[in-house]
């Protein structure tokens, strides 16, 4: 099925996806061991569960898709997992643990679990734990449900890790994850007349360090950061991010390509990177009048706009993601092709995930669009891009060199080579 | 989405040069262009699937181009009566890629004020071929099923145009909203037989999505006589499609 999200867990042992079926796979890295050093660094099917099932929706007569549009992980507290996962309507909070014990000796219970007869019992004895195959059980544990009218496109979990936010196109909701039943409105921006509806909230995130902080980005290109602290109600901004609009480049889709796809604050909490159909910006959180730093993915689809506009592939969300040391930024584009951007040097590159060119162990061979007319060996020129072939979603461990990146219905992971 | 049984001279990128040689002719006009991106828009925001509810993001972009190109038509006077009396099916192959849209608004390929016109879908069969005052259009992007009828517009005063524009728009939103069924009625009292404005053709598609396909026969069948059996025939086919959809789940 088609991976509509990918997310490593905080320390990156665990892998999560989820797709168009509702269901949520689980990869986990493979220790090192002596008989297969290679071995490190593979990561294989931890837990496979179905989160979400399709619903319908009497009132409206409408279906709610299943589809898994947001994974975040918990951060770790004992022995087992958590995770949060949302369709367009509904949050789930996910426990997945391990089982590889079993007690065996029961007094009233036989070995298959039937009740004895009270006269067979004829001593006492203390059950013992006994090894059994490992079993990984996923239970949901909580349902945040009712709280959205809206297709929900982002949640995301505070540094408190106590609570969690869930933003749908128009309202940002904050819950705690102990309560179910209640959430409150921290953002809303539906006019009081729908007939002036213009801008919808594309994305929001929490400061991974502080708990009052969250920035929302909106159709429109802007992004505002809010603090909790200042109002209940968040519609007042604390900050405005936008860049000036360059008035040589404006066209009837300067609006569509300015939409802001994703939003992700850099590990440091200092700045935070927006994608938009064509490029990523990097932005200080202290300079509001312009991004920092702008690379562009994609710009030679800049001509193409119209054909792109009339094929919808110009609505693509295209999400983005830091490494570790935030010195590092990827992002996905057509062909299967994704790039990353090293700040530092301003390098960047441009890789394929496809089985022809990802053979296991094999070096990822640079791939380069042609711009020009002429043709060197090995480009690809843009008419001959496939854009059903489109990477939306990649993801970064949190502290190595090894990313994951869904590919439609496929999940590669690549890392730096060891040598 | 994509574009099906359709030929038409693509002039993105790097061709353009060779396009502008080997054809001074074929280059099309801004305005043209402009109308031929306007018509693809209204056809995406009717396009609303049956039973998922549409993407709210996607329907505001669209609406906002929408709302800046008829901006922009309004302001040039350029928001005049079509009357397409020319031939339905050569038009099909004179839709073309609107790349001077997408450079800066200001590069206008041509000051030539080219009579805009629109493309016939040669599925829908108009009744109405001999009535003047009015004309019937399907931009051409549509699947056969799905037969639409963009609509045209009558030069009577452009402020009025304007409202009633902002007004369908409105109503698109208003039915995103899930306005019960019985709006419907209140759509017929507003559609003045007189012309054929968006606001029929906008509403009777968005409250399709409700109503169920062949309902939007009666919107249209109201105003203008022009219901066909093509249209009919194809829309039946849809009303069983979302039968079986219904019984099965």
């Amino acid at each position: 099925d088609i991976i509509s999200t990918v997310e490593f867990n905080y320390t990156g042992d665990l892998l999560a996806t989820g797709d168009k079926g509702g269901r949520v796979v689980i990869f986990q890295r493979e220790q090192e061991t002596k008989s297969r050093p290679l071995s490190r660094g593979e990561y294989n099917v931890y837990s496979t569960f179905q989160s979400h099932e399709p619903e319908f929706d009497y009132l409206k007569s409408l279906e709610i898709e299943e589809k898994i549009n947001k994974i975040r992980w918990l951060p770790q507290q004992n022995a087992a997992h958590f995770l949060l996962s949302t369709n367009d309507k509904t949050i789930k909070l996910w426990k997945i643990s391990e089982r590889d014990k079993r007690a065996e000796g029961y007094n009233l219970k036989d070995e298959d679990g039937r009740l004895r007869e009270p006269f067979r019992v004829t001593e006492l004895r203390v059950p013992t734990l006994k090894p059994m195959d490992l079993m990984v059980e996923a239970s949901p544990r909580r349902t945040f449900a009712n709280a959205h009218t809206y297709h929900i496109n982002s949640i995301s979990v505070n540094s408190d890790y106590a609570t969690y936010l869930s933003a749908d196109d128009l309202r940002i909701n904050l819950w705690h994850l102990e309560v179910t039943n209640r959430s409150f409105n921290i953002v809303d921006i539906k006019p009081a007349n729908m007939e002036e509806l213009t801008e919808v909230i594309t994305a929001a995130e929490f400061h991974p360090h502080h708990c009052n902080v969250f920035v929302y980005s909106s159709s429109k290109g802007t992004i505002r950061l809010c603090d909790m602290r200042s109002s209940a109600l968040c519609d007042q901004h604390s900050k405005f991010f936008e860049e000036p609009e360059d008035p040589s480049s404006r066209s009837f889709f300067s609006e569509i390509i300015s939409s802001i796809s994703d939003v992700k604050f850099s590990h440091s909490g200092r700045y935070m990177m927006t994608r938009d159909y064509l490029s990523v910006k990097v932005w200080d959180l202290n300079m509001e009048n312009r991004p920092v730093e702008t690379y562009q993915v994609h710009e030679y689809l800049r001509s193409k706009l119209c054909s792109l506009y009339e094929n919808d592939c110009i609505f693509d969300k295209f999400e983005c993601c830091w490494n570790g040391s935030d010195s590092t930024i990827m992002t996905g584009s057509y062909n299967n092709f994704f790039r990353t951007f090293e700040r530092e040097t301003h390098r960047d590159i441009t890789l394929e995930a496809s089985r022809e060119s990802s053979k296991p162990r094999a070096i990822l061979k640079p791939r380069k669009v042609c711009t020009t007319g002429k043709r060197k060996k090995d480009e690809i020129t843009v008419d001959s891009l496939d854009f059903n072939k489109k990477i939306l979603h990649t993801a970064w461990h949190p502290m190595e060199n090894i990313i994951a990146v869904a590919a439609t219905n496929n999940l590669y992971l690549f890392q730096e080579k060891v040598n | 989405m994509f574009v099906r049984g359709l030929k038409r001279k693509c002039f993105d990128g790097e061709e353009d040069i060779e396009g502008t040689l080997a054809g001074i002719k074929a280059i099309p006009s801004y305005n043209l262009q402009r109308q031929s991106l306007l018509d693809m828009s209204l056809v995406k925001l009717q396009l609303c699937h049956m039973l998922v509810e549409p993407n709210l993001c996607r329907s505001v972009l669209i609406a906002n181009t929408v709302r800046q190109i008829q901006e922009e038509m309004t302001q040039d006077g350029t928001w005049q009566m079509i009357n397409t009396q020319s031939t339905g099916q050569a038009s099909l192959d004179r839709l073309v890629s609107t790349d001077i849209l997408c450079r800066s608004s200001r590069d206008q390929a041509e000051g030539k004020h080219v009579p805009a016109y629109s493309t016939f879908s040669k599925d829908f069969e108009s009744d109405e071929a001999q009535d003047s005052s009015e004309t019937m259009s399907t931009a051409s992007s549509v699947q056969a099923p799905r037969n639409l009828q963009s609509n045209v517009w009558e030069m009577e005063n452009p402020q009025e145009n304007k409202g009633n524009f902002q007004k369908s728009l409105d109503q698109i939103f208003e039915t995103l909203e899930n306005k019960s069924p019985n709006s419907v009625e209140d759509l017929f009292s507003e559609v003045d037989n007189s012309y054929y404005d968006l606001d029929t053709m906008l509403t009777g598609m968005m409250s399709n999505t409700k109503m169920g396909h062949c309902d939007s026969l009666e919107t249209f069948s109201s105003p203008t006589n022009t219901a066909s059996n093509s249209n009919c025939k194809s829309d039946l086919n849809d009303l069983d499609h979302i039968v079986e959809i219904l019984v099965e789940s």
